[in-house]
C-alpha cells in the first residue's frame, strides 16, 4: 500500500507549523505502511548557504568531531546532529567538495540529500517514532512531503525508505511499483546517474533528475515519466520551490488533494487531510490519471 | 435517534449496533457525525435502517448493504456500496474509484462525480451519477443500469455483458465489445424511472445515449484461432 502526504504552503503565516501539520498527516497514514517512514522538508534557504543531510548507522562515532575534520579539510561547516541524521550547513558552492570529503573521511555515512533548502529524514519504524526521533514537529518550512512504507520491491532498510533524493533540492515519494525499473536503471547508469539501492522508486527519482538536468522543468519531466515509466504509481515530488503530483494511467493507487487560499495538500486518503485548517471549505478532488499537477512558489510569485 | 460520534466512538460499536437490530425495531434512524474519512462506515447493514453520515467517509462505506438507506453528506472513498444487495446509498459529494463494484441490487446515487471503475463487474445494481465518471467504468458489467448525466472517461463498458449504460454527455472512448445501441421505448421508460428515483429533475430520458455489449466476446470465434 504505502501512504503519502504532502503540503505546499501559500500562506507564510502557516510556515512555522509545517512540521507539525505534516507529522499529523503522516501519522494518520500509519496503517497504510508500517515498515519505514520519511519526510522531506523545504525550509527558507539561508543566503549563500546550502544543506547536506547525512545518515549513519553509527552516529555516535561517525558524527563525532565531524565539523572539526571538515574544517581541517578546508570546509567551514555547521553540523547539527539529529539522532541517526546530521544536517551540515556549508557555503552554497561547497556541496560537491563536502560530498567528496565526507565520502573520504566517513565512508560509512550516507548522503540523504543536499541543496539550498531540503532536509530529509527517514528511518525504519512507525511514523510516530520517526517523527519524534527527528523532532519533525518543530520544523518550519515552505513545503514538505512525507511517506510511510509498505515494502514490495526492495528491502526494509533506511536507504529503502522514501523520500528518495537524487538531485539538489529534489525528492520523490511513491505509492505503487514499477515494472521496468531494472532496464531504466541500466540506461540511467549509462547516462552517468548513480544508485544506492535496488529500489524501484529510486529509479523514478533518478529519471526525473536526469530529465531536469536536460533542461526540463518538473512538470515536463513528470510528463515524460508517463511515457517512460511502466507500472503503478502515484508520485509526489518536491523541488526547491515546487510541488508536483502525477498518477499512472490506470490510477489504482489512491490520491486525494485539497486546495485553499492557504495551501495545497495531498493525501493517500482523505483521513490525512481532516485536521488541516479550513479543510471544511477546501476544494477537495481526486487527481485525474495521466495528468500532471504542479505548483511552484517562484512561478506563482 | 441514535447518534454515533466517530471521533469518540469506535467504528465497531456503530457497525455492531446496525447489525444487532431486532426485527420490527422502531428506532431505525441512525446519525453519524465526525466520520473524518473513516473506513467501512455502515457496512453489512441487513435491515431497513436509515443512516445519515454528516461528513466524508473513506474506503468501503455502506458495503454489502442489504435493505438500508445510507446518505453521505460529503464525499466517499474507494469502493462505496461495494457488493450492495438491496436498498439505497446516496453520496451527496464525489465518489472515488470502483463505486458500486459488483453490486447485485439496490440503487446507488452519486450527486457529484465518480472516479474510475464505477460499477465495475456490476451484477444488477442501478447506479445514477449526476456528474461524470472515470475510465474503465462498468468493466465486465453483467446486469443492472448505469446512468450518467455528465461525461464518461476512457474504455467505457470494456468486456461488457448485459449491463445497460446510459450516458447524457460525451464518452471519451468505448471499451472492447461495447457499442452504442438504439434507445427504445422500454429504455426510456426505465430511464425515467431511475431518474425519478435518483431525484434528478429537468433532465429528459431522450437526452441520453445507450451503450451495451456487441456480444462478440461471448463465444470463441474460430477466426481468432491464430491468435492463441
Amino acid at each position: 500500500m504505502c501512504g503519502i502526504v504532502g503540503l505546499f504552503l501559500k500562506d507564510k503565516s502557516l510556515e512555522p507549523q509545517l512540521g507539525t501539520l505534516l507529522s499529523d498527516m503522516l501519522i494518520t497514514m500509519t496503517d497504510r505502511g508500517p515498515d519505514s517512514a520519511g519526510i522531506a522538508i523545504y525550509g527558507a534557504p539561508a543566503q549563500g548557504k546550502a544543506k547536506v543531510t547525512l545518515q549513519s548507522a553509527h552516529p555516535e562515532t561517525d558524527f563525532l568531531a565531524l565539523d572539526k575534520e571538515l574544517a581541517s579539510a578546508g570546509i567551514d561547516a555547521k553540523v547539527t546532529v539529529k539522532s541517526t541524521h546530521a544536517v551540515i550547513e556549508v557555503a552554497a558552492d561547497a556541496i560537491a567538495a563536502t560530498r567528496a570529503t565526507v565520502a573520504s573521511i566517513r565512508p560509512d555515512i550516507r548522503i540523504m540529500g543536499a541543496g539550498d533548502s531540503i532536509e530529509i529524514y527517514k528511518e525504519t519504524g512507525l511514523p510516530k517514532d520517526v517523527v519524534a526521533r527527528f523532532d519533525v514537529r518543530s520544523m518550519g518550512g515552505t513545503h514538505g512531503i512525507g511517506h510511510t512504507r509498505m515494502a514490495t520491491e526492495s528491502a526494509v532498510t533506511t536507504l529503502g525508505a522514501h523520500p528518495f533524493s537524487t538531485g539538489a533540492d529534489q525528492c520523490l515519494v511513491h505509492n505503487g511499483s514499477l515494472s521496468n525499473h531494472n532496464n531504466l536503471r541500466r540506461e540511467l547508469i549509462r547516462e552517468g546517474m548513480t544508485f544506492e539501492t535496488q529500489n524501484d522508486t529510486e529509479v523514478a527519482a533518478a529519471y526525473l533528475t536526469a530529465e531536469m538536468a536536460k533542461g526540463k522543468d518538473l512538470g515536463q519531466a513528470l510528463e515524460g515519466a508517463l511515457d517512460d515509466l511502466d507500472g503503478f504509481f502515484t508520485f509526489v515530488v518536491g523541488t526547491k520551490s515546487g510541488f508536483g503530483v502525477v498518477r499512472d494511467p490506470i490510477a489504482c493507487k489512491p490520491a486525494v488533494m485539497a486546495e485553499t487560499d492557504q495551501y495545497v495538500a495531498f493525501g493517500s486518503e482523505y483521513r490525512a487531510l481532516v485536521n488541516l485548517p479550513g479543510i471544511e471549505d477546501a476544494r477537495v478532488w481526486e487527481p485525474e490519471p495521466s495528468t500532471v499537477y504542479f505548483w511552484d512558489h517562484e512561478k506563482a510569485a | 435517534m441514535p447518534v454515533f460520534d466517530l471521533s469518540t466512538t469506535p467504528l465497531r460499536e456503530l457497525n455492531s449496533a446496525l447489525h444487532t437490530l431486532s426485527k420490527g425495531a422502531n428506532d431505525t434512524a441512525f446519525e453519524i457525525v465526525n466520520p473524518r474519512g473513516s473506513h467501512a462506515v455502515a457496512v453489512g447493514i441487513d435491515s431497513p435502517v436509515s443512516v445519515e453520515v454528516r461528513g466524508s467517509v473513506g474506503y468501503y462505506c455502506a458495503g454489502m448493504n442489504d435493505g438500508g438507506t445510507v446518505t453521505v453528506k460529503g464525499s466517499a472513498g474507494p469502493g462505496v456500496a461495494e457488493n450492495m444487495m438491496s436498498g439505497t446509498v446516496v453520496i451527496e459529494g464525489d465518489a472515488s474509484q470502483y463505486a458500486g463494484a459488483t453490486g447485485r441490487g439496490g440503487l446507488l446515487v452519486i450527486k457529484g462525480n465518480a472516479a474510475s471503475r464505477c460499477g465495475i463487474s456490476m451484477k444488477g445494481i442501478d447506479i445514477v451519477v449526476h456528474g461524470n465518471i472515470g475510465h474503465m467504468s462498468a468493466f465486465m458489467g453483467q446486469s443492472g443500469h448505469l446512468v450518467v448525466l455528465g461525461d464518461a472517461g476512457d474504455a467505457l463498458g470494456d468486456s461488457l455483458y448485459e449491463a445497460k449504460l446510459f450516458v447524457r454527455g460525451t464518452v471519451k472512448s468505448l471499451g472492447a465489445d461495447c457499442i452504442e445501441k438504439e434507445l427504445r421505448p422500454e429504455h426510456l421508460e426505465k430511464l425515467a424511472e431511475l431518474l425519478e428515483k435518483a431525484g434528478v429533475t429537468g433532465v429528459k430520458p431522450e437526452e441520453f445515449k445507450r451503450y451495451g455489449s456487441a456480444r462478440k466476446l461471448y463465444n470463441f470465434n474460430i477466426d481468432n484461432a491464430d491468435a492463441y
